[in-house]
């Protein structure tokens, strides 16, 4: 594997070929807010948190797709680019209904902690507030569309890793819904293997186990890139 | 068939239209069928079977003609000395037809009180490449398009030309993308032919989504084979053996036109293994689109075909290095495709000599709005906005004055009085705010309310965000949200400064094209006609007295984008 050098907020940076932008980034300590990504899952470039400036392009570029290149100027924290990172916080919390105070994963939340890490003390977008409903008919889960963020993660984790493709996505624009099966109720999918995987990825409070109380609800995400490693190092045949 | 045979028929066919006592084109597009030029023609077959005259007399549905609101539309065309005499009947009804059989084909006394004069600037001031069959063939007859020259640029290219000589062709003529972005088309083929891969694809964007947009459904419908001739020289010029039409589910008379047009050509090996006797092969499949306007999207169209939801995703990589399967793709719009033949039979620098020096050859464009004449039209790139509107046009009616033009649709911009001379170009339409985009063209007077119109696309872009990305998705909400509290007066100076912080972000971070121009009616209606904004704004009215002052504001939970109720508890 071939190793590249690039400029990262005029800091110079060496990195294997086969990472991406965002890699490289969080290897050298330099945080940047990411939703729809996550490691081990198919980026899809679609939160736009994670948009860097890179030399001589006039466009902005989604750090967890972008390949590196050798002598890539790359700037992270322009006053614009944490502008618009703030901008696009404010425009998900104005979306759904995200009051974090009766949340049931209050403290653990992705979303509300990255509110905190960009500074957004309020929001200036009109709540939208829609009125979009809780799916509680699994035995042991709970789909509350109030808080979902519409990032996939759910839906790559379930037809990635679990091979189930149990949930997708339905609608576009602002009505767009995640589903399961063709929009059944949970707990009546047939594909629905009960693993579980969807709730430990989800960022925020959409998806979440019954009977646990805020405190305890800690979502584990190690397993993917464990499984993921596995997959395809063939660890399980030895 | 073999080259010779192409020739041969395509004489036969020149030969029996120049014996024809007359050949009668009735316009068979939307505009006029919508006004009943079905029955015209068939009540004008029987009358002239009736006159005796039906062994003479070549009668054929046709092409859009282009005077949409003087249809129906019938061309009465005869060879006489060389050269072609033309008469145009508009407003064609039951009784004229008697009359013009009676008269005009069996007397040959036209009936001048009938006739729309063909000097009129209307078609004096258009340049037809893309069009130029309209009127001339039938778009169900393979013959008919072999008559008029067609697939001899196929011919010719598999005959005598490398697929270099292809593209060098295409790359010389100065062709730009006709979907909207301008691309240069010889750039894309020459990329695509470079790009390494175990198949290609050719695949023609005719998903035409633009609100009033009818150009590529024009060209579909009234010229199929051109299309398949320009998508097989693609296929030529880069090396694919499969191509895809990706036509939206709303034109079912093009999609039947477009089937009927590849059995007719798989048929006689115009297209399909070994075409015109050649080791080329190459295949068209359609593909029906469900009605998403981001399906037109490069990116999201290829989901699309490939059986996903229609989202695009980021580029690079782009369709030319990894589209379909991750295969090198070539996509191009329809009207671009359209160019193709003509550009190949005569030759790349006959095709440079029209238009500007960066945009070259003709645009079609559909005129709409408060516009004398609406319809379709093809004019020279270069033309001045004025010439378009006042000439061809005919101005504004009622003696009302004109406003502002919008072109690009949904992405695009307006135009002001102040720019009217302006040369309709990439460039220039780039430079004062708008764009290109496919060529829809909508003209506004003093009645129209620019916040409104703003708000019109807006709601567009909103409800056509796929709703991937965050910024389009809450964005375009956000900014419809408060253009509906402007134009009903309940918004502040600080909504309108806000409006202008979305506007900016939705270009600098959406995804696709989508949301990078959804700002683009918005921004462009601020630029020019922010004291309209101001008025809703300060004082509270509607200068152009459309919008409703004091409307309820909407309260928590009826805002609009969400409402799909169906699937809440
Ligand atoms: C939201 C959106 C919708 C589009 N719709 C169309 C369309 O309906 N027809 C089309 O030809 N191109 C459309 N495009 C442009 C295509 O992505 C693509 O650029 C084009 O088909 C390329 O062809 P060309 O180079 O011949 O213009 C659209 C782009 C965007 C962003
Ligand atoms: S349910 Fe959770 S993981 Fe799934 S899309 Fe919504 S926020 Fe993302
Ligand atoms: S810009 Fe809009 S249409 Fe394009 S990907 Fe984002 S949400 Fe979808
Ligand atoms: S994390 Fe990169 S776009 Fe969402």
């Amino acid at each position: 594997m071939s190793v590249k050098t690039l400029m990262i907020n005029g800091q110079m940076v060496s990195a294997s070929e086969d990472q991406t932008l965002l890699d490289v980034l969080r290897e050298n300590g330099i945080e940047l807010p990411t939703l729809c990504h996550l490691d081990g899952l198919t980026p899809i470039g679609a939160c736009r948190l994670c948009l860097v400036e890179l030399a001589g392009s006039n466009k902005l570029h989604p750090a967890c797709m972008t390949r590196i290149t050798e002598g890539m100027e790359v700037t992270t924290h322009s006053e614009r680019l944490v502008k618009y990172r703030r901008m696009i916080l404010e425009l998900l919390f104005a979306e759904r209904n995200h009051f974090c105070s009766i949340c049931v994963i209050n403290g653990q939340c992705d979303l509300q902690q990255m509110g905190y890490d960009v500074g957004m003390d309020h929001v200036r977008f009109e709540y939208q507030c829609p009125a979009v409903e809780v799916d509680a008919s699994h035995e042991r889960f709970i789909m509350d569309h109030n808080r979902c963020v519409l990032c996939t993660r759910c839906v790559r984790v379930c037809h990635e890793m679990e091979g189930a493709h149990t949930r997708d996505v339905m609608g576009r624009g602002g009505s767009s819904r995640i589903i399961t099966d063709l929009n059944q109720l949970w707990g009546k999918s047939g594909s629905c293997t009960g693993c579980g995987k969807c709730v430990q990825v989800c960022p925020t409070g959409a998806l979440f186990e019954k009977g646990r109380s805020a405190a305890e609800v800690v979502k584990q995400r190690d397993f993917l890139v464990y499984i993921k490693t596995a997959r395809e190092k063939h660890l399980w045949i030895q | 068939m073999t080259g010779e045979e192409l020739l041969a028929a395509a004489e036969k066919e020149q030969a029996a239209r120049r014996q024809a006592k007359y050949c009668v084109a009735v316009c068979a597009a939307a505009g006029c069928h919508s006004l009943g030029s079905t029955s015209i023609r068939e009540i004008f077959q029987k009358a002239v079977n009736e006159a005796g005259l039906g062994e003479q007399i070549l009668l054929y549905g046709t092409g859009c003609l282009g005077l949409c609101h003087a249809g129906p539309l019938v061309e009465i065309q005869r060879y006489r000395e060389d050269s072609w005499e033309r008469w145009l009947y508009h407003h064609v009804n039951e009784g004229m037809v008697a009359e013009i059989v009676r008269h005009h084909l069996g007397g040959d006394q036209p009936l001048a009180q009938f006739l729309y004069p063909l000097d009129d600037p209307f078609f004096r001031s258009q340049y037809k490449i893309v069009l130029e069959n309209a009127g001339r063939i039938n778009p169900e007859r393979l013959e008919d398009y072999i008559g008029a020259d067609g697939y001899s640029a196929l011919w010719k290219a598999v005959s005598e030309m490398t697929p270099m000589d292809v593209v060098r062709e295409v790359t010389q003529s100065g062709l730009r993308g006709r979907g909207g972005g301008g691309y240069p088309t010889g750039l894309k083929w020459s990329t695509v032919a470079k790009s390494k891969g175990s198949r290609k694809f050719v695949v023609c964007n005719a998903d035409e989504g633009d609100p009033g947009a009818f150009m590529d459904r024009s060209i579909l419908e009234g010229d199929p084979h051109r299309i398949l001739e320009g998508m097989a020289l693609a296929a030529y010029a880069i090396g694919a053996e499969q191509g895809y039409i990706y036509v939206r589910g709303e034109y079912p008379m093009a999609i039947s036109r477009l089937k009927t047009a590849i059995r007719q050509a798989e048929k006689v090996q115009l297209l399909g293994n070994r075409i015109l006797e050649s080791a080329f092969n190459f295949r068209v499949d359609l593909r029906i689109g469900a009605g998403a306007f981001v399906c037109g999207e490069e990116t999201a169209l290829i989901g699309s075909i490939e059986g996903n939801r229609g989202t695009p995703r980021p580029r690079p990589p782009f369709p030319a290095e990894k589209g379909l399967w991750d295969m090198p793709t070539l996509i191009n719009n329809v009207e671009t495709f359209a160019n193709v033949p003509a550009i190949v039979r005569n030759g790349g620098q006959w095709f440079s000599r029209i238009g500007t020096e960066k945009s070259k050859g003709t645009k079609v464009f559909a005129l709409a709005g408060k516009i004398v004449h609406t319809g379709l039209i093809e004019v020279p790139m270069g033309i001045s906005l004025r010439q378009v509107i006042f000439d061809i046009g005919g101005g504004i009616p009622d003696g009302k004055q004109f406003k502002a033009a919008q072109t690009g649709g949904p992405s695009g911009g307006c135009i002001p009085l102040p720019h009217l001379d302006l040369p309709i170009d990439y460039e220039s339409l780039i430079k004062v705010g708008s764009m290109m985009g496919s060529g829809g063209l909508i003209v506004m007077d003093e009645t129209s309310c620019m916040v409104d119109v703003a708000r019109f696309f807006m709601q567009f872009c909103m409800d056509e965000s796929c709703g991937k990305c965050v910024p389009c998705r809450a964005g375009t909400a956000q900014i419809y949200r408060i253009l509906e509290k402007i134009s009903s007066g309940t918004a502040s100076l600080h909504d309108l400064e806000l409006m202008e912080e979305l506007c900016d972000l939705l270009k600098h971070t959406s995804l696709c094209g989508l949301g990078q121009t959804a700002p683009n009616p918005v921004v462009s209606t601020l630029r020019y006609f922010r004291e309209e904004y101001l008025a809703h704004i300060e004082q509270k009215t509607c200068p152009a007295g459309v919008c409703r002052m004091g409307a309820p504001d909407a309260a928590c939970g009826s805002a609009e984008p969400v409402q799909e109720k169906e699937n809440c508890l």
